[in-house]
């Protein structure tokens, strides 16, 4: 705990960040680019045709939507117990992008829906938790922006997001605890042939990059804004 | 590289098409309001503390 506090402060954080942004935002870049090259270079899959090229955006907008939901749930976790008010900042940070992913994957699952299942939409479980998770991450925004005391709306925010940490491992499997019409892991249990996997392992990095510089920026800009404030209420 | 998507492309491209609308947008709305707090918290800092005490 004592490595977290020591680099979890803001002036801590302010300089680390600064430093790794540049290298976490080309990482980012280059990652995009191959995996993108990559991805259109495959040949049609045996039974889904082109529709595999919708593999390399639909799962790491997923993967990165459930990451942050995790990210929320550590950084509340941090802040109901030991207070910190960076993990609070954190947090908050982390929501908007959340939910831009989540809707992502939901938008992009829909059309690949389409021509394989013939239908945009199905109430099956793991479309019903995933649609879940955008409302979590909705309820948790709108909880934070309702709350004018900081320090009573990051307590609520931080329960309301450990709560919702329930559903992260119904997402996972409920592929395997309901009959879904969305297929099961393929992944990790080694289906999804190499000439799909590399493309597909590089855009997840591509994704999880790109959300962890965005998700710095935007913790540096809430600390900024704080120190405005700060300037202010001293004036 | 292979961008013929035959009859499926009325699927694939709107995906994508989204998909680079949402992740350039959002990437500029995050770089907008750092240069947004930066501006302000320097402005605020030249003007200094002793401005507004008078």
């Amino acid at each position: 705990m004592n490595f977290l506090f020591r680099y979890a402060n803001p002036h801590e954080f302010m300089r680390l960040s600064g430093a790794v942004l540049p290298f976490t935002a080309a990482a980012t870049l280059l990652c995009l680019a191959v995996g993108l090259y990559l991805g259109f270079s495959v040949p049609p899959d045996y039974q889904q045709g082109t529709t595999i090229a919708l593999l390399f955006i639909h799962v790491p907008a997923d993967v990165v939507a459930e990451l942050a939901y995790g990210a929320i749930a550590v950084c509340s976790l941090l802040s109901l117990v030991w207070r910190h008010p960076l993990a609070d900042t954190a947090a908050r940070a982390a929501a908007p992008f959340g939910a831009l992913f989540t809707a992502l994957g939901l938008v992009t699952g829909s059309l690949w829906g389409k021509p394989m299942w013939g239908t945009y939409w199905v109430w099956d479980a793991r479309l019903t938790s995933f649609l879940l998770l955008l409302f979590l991450y909705l309820g948790y925004m709108a909880l934070w922006n309702a709350i004018e005391d900081e320090t009573r709306a990051a307590r609520a925010a931080a329960i309301l997001a450990l709560v919702g940490v329930v559903n992260i491992p119904i997402i996972k499997f409920s592929v395997d605890w309901w009959s879904t019409l969305h297929q099961g892991e393929s992944i990790v249990s080694g289906k999804v042939a190499p000439v799909y996997l590399w493309p597909l392992l590089i855009m997840m990095l591509g994704y999880v990059l790109l959300f962890l510089t965005l998700w710095m920026v935007r913790i540096r800009t809430a600390i900024l804004e704080r120190r405005a404030r700060n300037l202010m209420q001293a004036n | 590289m292979n961008f013929d998507m035959g009859p499926y492309a009325v699927y694939i491209w709107p995906a994508y098409g989204i998909s680079a609308l949402a992740l350039i947008g959002i990437t500029l709305w995050t770089l907008a309001a750092w240069r947004r707090a930066k501006a302000r918290l320097a402005a605020l800092e030249k003007r200094g503390p002793s401005a507004t005490k008078t």
